[in-house]
């Protein structure tokens, strides 16, 4: 398409994407069945990704749907699953009076600072060191995540994913003292 | 109308071996879409006869051979299950369980937007790639999408409000989440040897050091077990066992939604078949000559390359049935052990051997052509007999038909009745 097509194609997948998530994350707030919220939180997810994908992002993108859409809510779903909650209309999050206020003054305040900051625009932009999207040398676009990653960031990395198996290895064994005393 | 007025010089002449214009792209994408969607649902459609005439010929009968000496089978399923009543559970969660069908048959068909399926085409308005997407991130996008497929069926599982259909879905995202990994790792290999995740650059890294089932053996293996688990196909069909479930997680669907799953294991079947075809057999690469690889492309080339993918694609499609109608259905636990505890140490202690002779090789300055492929072969080779002595000793993965002894007999026992396994090492 010419270039005068591309803009508006452009922002109207943003905004279709926007409100998408908009509207998934407040479905997935608000209905009482585990099963179907975690549906909506899949959507949001989802939304996100093609949101990354059109800052040209693509690897997170794609990793947004791989670990948390395809691995993470999975896992939880298969949880909610077994537990079998019970009706829908027994469970509620809601707690009371002080809870509500709290929330809503949480969401005021996250509100006011919004539109504070569309009022008074802060040079707040971080600085992106620039990558083509398309590069065709060695490693493609994944090249420009993967290269940082591993020369300059590699201790980072490296602490990273040893504090990772530190967790994996303490959640083994605090499940593993439970079965132990259950057994006894 | 007024809209196209300023498309029309879009479509200028251009050099055919050139990437197309903008607007040839769009119209090119569009017809490709159209394209590979139509020979997709037909290809599926005419699969279900593959598989019944397969099955038939593999067990000694005739098969469908009625309708239209069996060629209509397929029309007439169709219409068959169109016309039937449709059944909805009185305690199902209708929304779900009316989307499950649709997202277990989706994810399998959009993989197929980055699978090249032919060499470039030549065109008067600039050169036309052969694969309806071709994104940079390719394979993680297939990885990605491949591991929806599995909220189909767990959604179809617990919406029907059925316990069968509920063991089923678990016993269906056990599977899923477990092989996913070993196939996940098996893939690290092949992004080794490519350093790329765009599909079409691992094809063309088979075409230079040779196909990666050679240089690979070991991950191809891994991936096609995987794969067969994540098909559900047998011997991995534990979500649907008949014996055991009734019909798994479509036991209450009826009409076109039981057919769509039907469809969508067929359309895994093939997206499966072209993932192992484009990641371990070249993808569209004719063996033994590189003119198909170089430029300048042509329509024969096109034609050709075409035909090859289908021909390996097609191999791969009839090897699903074959097994399927050759082997038995794994118990669960062999199922578990198998991919947890022999295909994922496998997989890891692959990766780290591939990523060590790939290293020295860089390092001894061999470039990446045939020498490098050569060696990576004669290491195979070993590897794949090593391999094979081991597992041949019948004691990582016990055969199905072997009988247990008693120690193994108490521990499922064990494992039945809910005692952990401290406790049974205590008795």
């Amino acid at each position: 398409m010419g270039n005068e097509f591309l803009p508006l194609l452009y922002s109207f997948h943003f905004y279709l994407f926007g409100l998408l998530a908009i509207a998934a994350a407040l479905a997935f707030v608000t209905r009482k069945s585990p099963v179907a919220a975690a549906m909506w939180l899949i959507t949001t997810m989802f939304a996100l990704a093609a949101l990354y994908v059109m800052m040209d992002a693509q690897f997170i993108g794609v990793m947004q749907v791989l670990v948390y859409a395809g691995a993470i809510m999975v896992v939880f779903v298969f949880v909610v699953m077994l537990l079998n909650l019970g009706h829908p209309s027994e469970i509620s999050d809601i707690r009371g009076k002080w809870g509500r206020l709290i929330a809503g003054f949480l969401g005021i305040a996250l509100l006011a600072e919004i539109l504070a900051l569309t009022r008074d625009p802060m040079d707040l932009r971080l600085v992106v060191p620039v990558i083509p999207a398309t590069v065709n040398g060695t490693g493609g676009i994944i090249g420009g995540v993967a290269g940082p990653l591993f020369r300059e960031y590699l201790l980072a990395f490296e602490l990273t994913s040893i504090l990772l198996l530190i967790a994996i290895a303490g959640a083994v064994v605090l499940g593993r003292k439970r079965s132990a005393a259950d057994a006894r | 109308m007024i809209a196209l007025v300023p498309l029309i010089p879009l479509f200028q002449v251009a050099d055919p071996q050139l990437p197309a214009t903008e607007g040839v792209f769009l119209i090119g994408t569009v017809v490709k879409m159209l394209i590979v969607f139509s020979v997709y649902m037909v290809g599926v459609a005419m699969l279900t006869l593959a598989e019944r005439k397969i099955s038939a010929w593999i067990q000694d009968r005739h098969g469908p051979n009625r309708v239209g000496y069996g060629w209509l089978q397929p029309a007439a399923d169709g219409v068959k299950n169109i016309m039937k009543e449709e059944t909805y559970p009185g305690t199902a969660n209708l929304p779900l369980f009316v989307l499950a069908p649709a997202i277990s048959f989706i994810p399998a068909m959009i993989t197929w937007a980055v699978i090249p399926f032919a060499s470039p085409l030549p065109t008067p308005w600039g050169r036309i790639d052969m694969v309806v997407a071709d994104l940079p991130v390719g394979f993680l996008f297939c990885l990605a999408i491949s591991s929806l497929g599995v909220y189909g069926i767990v959604l179809a599982g617990w919406s029907s409000n059925n316990k069968y259909a509920l063991l089923g879905g678990l016993r269906s995202s056990a599977q899923m989440i477990s092989y996913e990994i070993a196939m996940g790792m098996a893939t690290v290999c092949v992004l080794l040897l490519s350093g790329n995740v765009s599909i079409s650059a691992i094809i063309q890294q088979q075409a230079t050091m040779g196909w990666n089932v050679f240089l690979l053996s070991i991950a191809f293996f891994i991936f096609l077990v995987a794969s067969f688990a994540e098909t559900n196909r047998l011997p991995f069909d534990l979500p649907e066992a008949e014996s055991e479930l009734v019909a798994g997680y479509h036991t209450e669907y009826s009409a076109m939604k039981f057919s769509l799953f039907f469809i969508a294991e067929y359309a895994n079947m093939v997206t499966a078949s072209a993932l192992i075809t484009s990641l371990f057999f070249g993808g569209w690469d004719i063996p033994f000559t590189q003119w198909d690889n170089l430029p300048p492309f042509t329509v024969l080339k096109t034609i050709l390359t075409l035909g090859a993918f289908l021909t390996k694609v097609l191999f791969f499609l009839f090897f699903f049935m074959w097994i399927r109608w050759t082997v038995p259905r794994f118990r669960y636990d062999q199922l578990m052990s198998l991919g947890w505890k022999l295909m994922l140490p496998l997989a890891l202690a692959y990766i780290t051997i591939i990523g060590t002779v790939v290293l020295v090789l860089d390092r001894a300055g061999i470039a990446r052509g045939p020498m490098f492929g050569a060696i990576l072969f004669g290491m195979n080779v070993v590897l794949v007999v090593l391999l094979f002595v081991v597992l041949d000793r019948g004691r990582i993965v016990s055969p199905a038909y072997s009988r247990l002894d008693r120690e193994e007999v108490a521990r499922l026992r064990n494992m039945s009745l809910g005692k952990s396994t401290l406790a049974e090492k205590k008795v």
